[in-house]
């Protein structure tokens, strides 16, 4: 045995070694009965509640036990082990023992040889004690032999002195008596070698290992049961079918015979144990020892991760004859680990997120620093741009000769052009941001879709008809943000106008079904109907449609993108920003609607969109009806409310061939720079045809009186209307007429004073009222010394609601209006106005909230038909754009600072 | 009445009104008041420009007041300020404090409150500032009256 362990490695791996002296030692020891179930520690599972392991009991098939060790390379090994270190421990006291014996046996031979040196030369008896010195601390044997010596040498003196001294015969008796003596001693020499030698051959073959090894093995044994005992490891050995030889720490409630001779499969069922067997089989196909996580879910104990180590075992003749395992359980370790796992993805998750948003929000700040910056930097041109047009055109109504006229003009419309691109910009900008809010008002469709028409067919020197046509069915009365509605007709308008050479443009209105694409906007209407309010939605189809150039159908996908023109030839012979059907588009989604087109070349477009409207409560119009019919006079204002037809034909006469290249760039609705009083008189409150006629050359409102001219009916409205028209709407007639005159419409000088001559004649006593609607006291004080200085005096509102109190209350001929105040700004105070000047009556100041005497209401109904002149005060910012004053109904605007100049001209314009 | 002195003093005027416009302290709005002050009213720019001081003081004080609570900011109100603030400088021509408004509106509009303290510090230093200045415009106004001078129409343009 002792061989073939110095043939097997002497030093092998250690976790070898450990790993598999874990059995042998426990069973090869001595009555593994007892050892196996000794120790039971009841309480050990405090560390680890759950794991069961802990009340595993060991057991072992203890026949084949001895067996297996006695097969198995590792369990040789073991005893091998053992053993051969017991006989290192001996060989090593054998050997030290031998080197003592050959040091003493050397220092004999010394002493002898000095002895008998010592007795040959001198040949006298010599002191024993003498020759002690050499060897006298070397042991204590010796010493004992030096004893001995002594003792048996005072024997022999007694024993020489017999003789004579110095005689022969006495020597010759030392002689014989030395000799003697050193017989003797080489006898006891003899002897004490015998005896040594004896005493090592007992030593050699006394202890046989048995003991020590049993010892070791106890201890061994010992040791590995006080560190496993608690642990939560399942050890096992299993044949090469598998089945259970030995098991270590077995789940509790299983019996020996439950387990030994038996499978995983048999024994457990549940999920993990197919793999587990499935691993050692592989373990024991491949000869290689591996690890393996192994989940089991077994009806015994539950969900369980173990750790299983698995190692083949072979024989002596290297043949595979089982598997040793070893399985430590770590469900808590894989939970940990798993939450662990899943902490750190939740992090990873959270943290892309994270910076996603801050990306996001980056780019968003980004965004709208370039959007602010682009309406900053729009805003910035178009102050000083405003100016420069606007001195253009006043110097366009200085005397000039034909040249620098037309250089004027192109100068006035470019710069118009970019003003318009700039208010474009602005107003995309505004969508984009968000800035843009809607406001639900009520209006009336019909009437709108008239303005739109008559403001277009204003500025109109092409020899077109435009027409509006509304369905019966249409409400007389929807709510929507109607500036904004205006804002896209008006624009659709102006575009086909632009395109169309001949024929007509015009606008249809129809009532749909709600469109599909409207369909998730359901939830939103119906919430909205829930909510109480007696409002039905209708959704109204608008078409624009002309007669015009058309669009190719490769052009209709870019249409609507900003900056875009069906074809940079297009843009070269129109011009325009490009922007404008963006706007209208961005609009239209805004408000929960579509637009589209259809279009064929050479024979017209159309644009066509889809709102969302509320059908205002029917009271409302009933409420108006009661009002009109209080206003015998206005009766065609509700008339023009269902009218469904508008056409506006063009005027033959020659106006228009020269008719002020200035209004060049006719479409913008409400042309941004000066205020022009042409496009300020809606064809709603009348003019007297007698001096339309003989002003035969005024544009803007001739051509309505026209228009209606082939409406007979509204054209006896308008005649209606006029005989309470005010002389200041005559007046601003006039000076309209005037600068057709002069080719202009800025003329405001000369041509005045002889419409005043006719005009005058009712107001010449009457000074001027005006009204200012401004919050800020200095810049109260700076209008009011201006105005002084223009020889005018004024009454002052500091907000809106009293503004509507002080025109409730008194007439006034011309309204400053500050559009930024607290309480009520300017612009929704004028629409309250012209909400009043349109319905008479303050309803919808009311409802706004503005405290209105209603007594003196009815009284001033008559008056306020007239339109009531509104000038913006605008510090031109985002929220006071020029297009948003035009379109609630202001006249014109003065941007801030006021200068006198600036007032001088406004006055002048709408006062005289 | 030493004519020499009164040329003087309105040769300083005129410098000293000029520079203002050319630091950029006032614009033409200042120039459009002045032109509004005629006998009548011969301290109308004076009792303008005062009003518009004492309309900055209450303005940044409130404001102030409004910025100083960090977590409750009415920016609202703040805005309010910000535009009487605007619209009074630009009535007055007082164009660096314009200037800063806008700069303050903006910080406002974006609810900017360090920037709007900032803002609130330069229009308050930007407005003390021209009231130093304005003060000595009208001092040396005063001495050209005292010495019998008239205040030179000065074009600044």
């Amino acid at each position: 045995m002792v061989c073939e362990m110095e043939t097997d490695q002497q030093i092998e791996e250690m976790d070898v070694e450990v790993l598999s002296s874990m059995w042998p030692e426990d069973v090869g020891g001595t009555e593994p009965d007892n050892q196996f179930n000794v120790e039971k520690p009841a309480g050990d599972s405090d560390t680890l509640k759950e794991v069961d392991i802990a009340e595993k009991r060991t057991m072992a098939d203890l026949k084949r036990l001895p067996d297996l060790l006695n097969t198995t390379d590792q369990g040789s090994s073991q005893l091998t082990n053992l053993v051969k270190q017991w006989e290192y421990m001996q060989d090593h006291a054998v050997r030290l023992l031998r080197e003592e014996l050959k040091i003493l046996t050397k220092q004999r031979e010394e002493a002898e040889a000095k002895e008998l040196k010592i007795i040959e030369e001198h040949n006298f008896e010599t002191e024993e004690p003498e020759n002690v010195p050499v060897l006298d601390e070397s042991s204590d044997l010796f010493r004992r032999f030096k004893e001995k010596k002594r003792d048996k040498l005072v024997g022999r003196k007694r024993i020489e002195i017999d003789e004579e001294f110095d005689t022969v015969a006495y020597w010759k008796q030392k002689a014989l008596s030395l000799e003697k003596m050193l017989e003797a001693s080489t006898e006891r020499e003899r002897r004490l070698i015998e005896k040594l030698n004896e005493s090592l051959k007992t030593m050699e073959s006394h202890s046989a290992p048995v003991e020590e090894l049993t010892q070791n093995l106890k201890r061994a044994e010992g040791f590995l049961h006080f560190i496993l005992q608690n642990a939560p490891i399942v050890m096992g050995h299993q044949d090469k079918d598998l089945r259970y030889l030995f098991i270590y720490n077995k789940f509790p409630t299983l019996r020996e015979h439950d387990i030994l001779g038996k499978t995983d499969v048999e024994i457990f069922h549940g999920g993990g144990v197919k793999e587990s067997e499935d691993f050692k089989r592989e373990v024991l196909e491949k000869g290689k020892a591996s690890k393996r996580e192994i989940t089991f879910e077994t009806d015994l104990f539950g969900s369980k991760t173990f750790l299983i180590y698995v190692e083949p075992v072979y024989n002596k003749a290297r043949e595979k004859i089982g598997i040793n395992y070893m399985g430590m359980e770590v469900t808590d370790q894989v939970r940990k680990r798993e939450k662990m796992a899943k902490l750190r993805e939740d992090n990873a998750v959270r943290k892309a997120m994270e910076s996603e948003l801050t990306k996001t929000i980056h780019i968003t700040e980004e965004t709208m620093r370039a959007k602010q910056m682009l309406a900053t930097m729009s805003h910035e041109i178009r102050s000083p741009l405003s100016g420069v047009v606007g001195m253009a055109e006043i110097l366009s109504t200085t005397k000039l000769d034909k040249e620098q006229r037309q250089l004027l003009n192109v100068m006035i419309s470019s710069g118009d052009l970019v003003l318009q691109l700039i208010n474009d910009i602005l107003d995309l900008s505004k969508v984009e941001s968000g800035v843009m809010k809607l406001e639900a008002t009520k209006f009336r469709p019909r009437e709108v879709v008239k303005h739109v028409l008559q403001t277009a067919a204003a500025s109109l020197k092409k020899e077109l008809t435009l027409e509006g046509n509304i369905a019966d069915e249409v409400p007389i009365l929807v709510v929507g943000d109607v500036l904004r509605i205006r804002q896209i007709l008006t624009n659709l308008i102006s575009n086909a106008i632009k395109f169309t050479h001949q024929g007509k443009v015009g606008i249809k209105l129809k009532v749909i079904p709600k469109p599909s694409f409207a369909s998730d906007n359901t939830h939103k209407a119906d919430a909205e109907e829930q909510n109480g309010l007696a409002e039905t939605s209708v959704w109204i189809c608008c078409d624009v449609y002309d007669t015009g150039i058309g669009i190719p159908e490769n052009a209709l996908p870019c249409l609507f993108k900003k900056y875009m023109q069906a074809s940079a030839d297009h843009a070269r012979k129109y011009g325009g920003t490009g922007l404008g059907l963006a706007i209208c588009k961005q609009l239209v989604e805004l408000m929960g609607g579509q637009l589209t087109v259809t279009s064929q070349v050479n024979l017209g477009s159309t644009f066509t969109f889809i709102l969302p409207y509320k059908v205002a409560a029917s009271n409302d119009h009933s409420d108006d009806q009661d009002e009109f019919s209080d206003m015998v006079d206005h009766q065609p204002e509700p008339d023009d409310s269902t009218e469904g037809y508008f056409q506006f034909k063009p005027l033959l006469g020659s106006i228009y061939s020269n008719g002020g290249p200035v209004m060049g760039n006719n479409f913008l609705p409400h042309k941004a720079m000066l205020p022009s009083p042409v496009k300020l008189i809606n064809g709603n409150t009348g003019q007297s045809e007698s001096v339309q006629v003989e002003n035969g050359g005024y544009m803007d409102d001739t051509r309505l009186e026209t228009g209606s001219g082939h409406c007979p009916e509204s054209a006896h409205q308008y005649e209606n209307g006029n005989g309470r028209c005010p002389s200041k709407e005559s007046e601003s007639c006039s000076s309209s007429q005037a600068s057709s005159e002069m080719e202009s419409e800025f003329t405001v000088s000369s041509p005045r004073e002889d419409v005043q001559t006719e005009t005058e004649v009712k107001e010449t006593s009457k000074q001027p009222k005006i009204l200012l609607v401004e919050d800020n006291k200095i810049n109260i004080m700076v209008a009011k010394s201006m105005m002084k200085q223009l020889g005018y005096t004024f009454d002052i509102a500091n907000n809106g609601v009293e503004a509507i109190t002080a025109i409730n209350s008194s007439s006034y001929d011309l309204v400053l209006m500050d559009v930024c105040m607290p309480v009520l700004d300017g612009l929704k105070a004028t629409r309250l106005i012209r909400s009043y000047e349109e319905s008479g009556n303050w309803d919808a100041a009311v409802e706004a909230g503005v405290d209105i005497k209603v007594l003196e209401n009815k009284q001033m109904s008559v008056r306020s038909t007239n339109r009531l002149p509104i000038i913006a005060m605008t510090a031109n910012t985002l929220s006071e754009s020029s297009e948003e004053c035009y379109a609630n109904g202001m006249d014109s605007f003065i941007s801030k600072p006021v200068t006198l100049q600036k007032l001088k001209q406004c006055l002048q314009q709408y006062l005289h | 009445m030493n004519t020499v002195v009164v040329a003087q003093l309105q040769r300083q005027f005129q410098e000293y009104l000029v520079s203002l416009y050319q630091q950029g302290f006032l614009d033409n709005q200042f120039t459009e008041l002045r032109k509004l002050q005629d006998e009548g009213t011969p301290d109308f720019v004076a009792e303008v420009v005062s009003l518009f001081f004492d309309d900055c003081s209450k303005l940044i004080n409130s404001m102030s007041r409004s910025l100083g609570r960090p977590e409750s900011v009415d920016f609202k109100q703040v805005d309010s300020g910000v535009h009487q603030l605007k619209g009074s400088s630009s009535s007055v021509g007082a164009r660096r404090v314009k200037n800063v408004c806008i700069s303050f509106k903006e910080c406002c509009d974006v609810q900017n409150r360090e920037g709007c303290l900032r803002c609130l510090q330069q229009v308050d230093y930007e407005y003390k500032m021209l009231k130093t200045k304005l003060e000595d415009l009208f001092n040396l106004e005063q001495q050209i009256l005292q010495a019998g001078g008239t205040i030179p129409q000065i074009n600044i343009n």
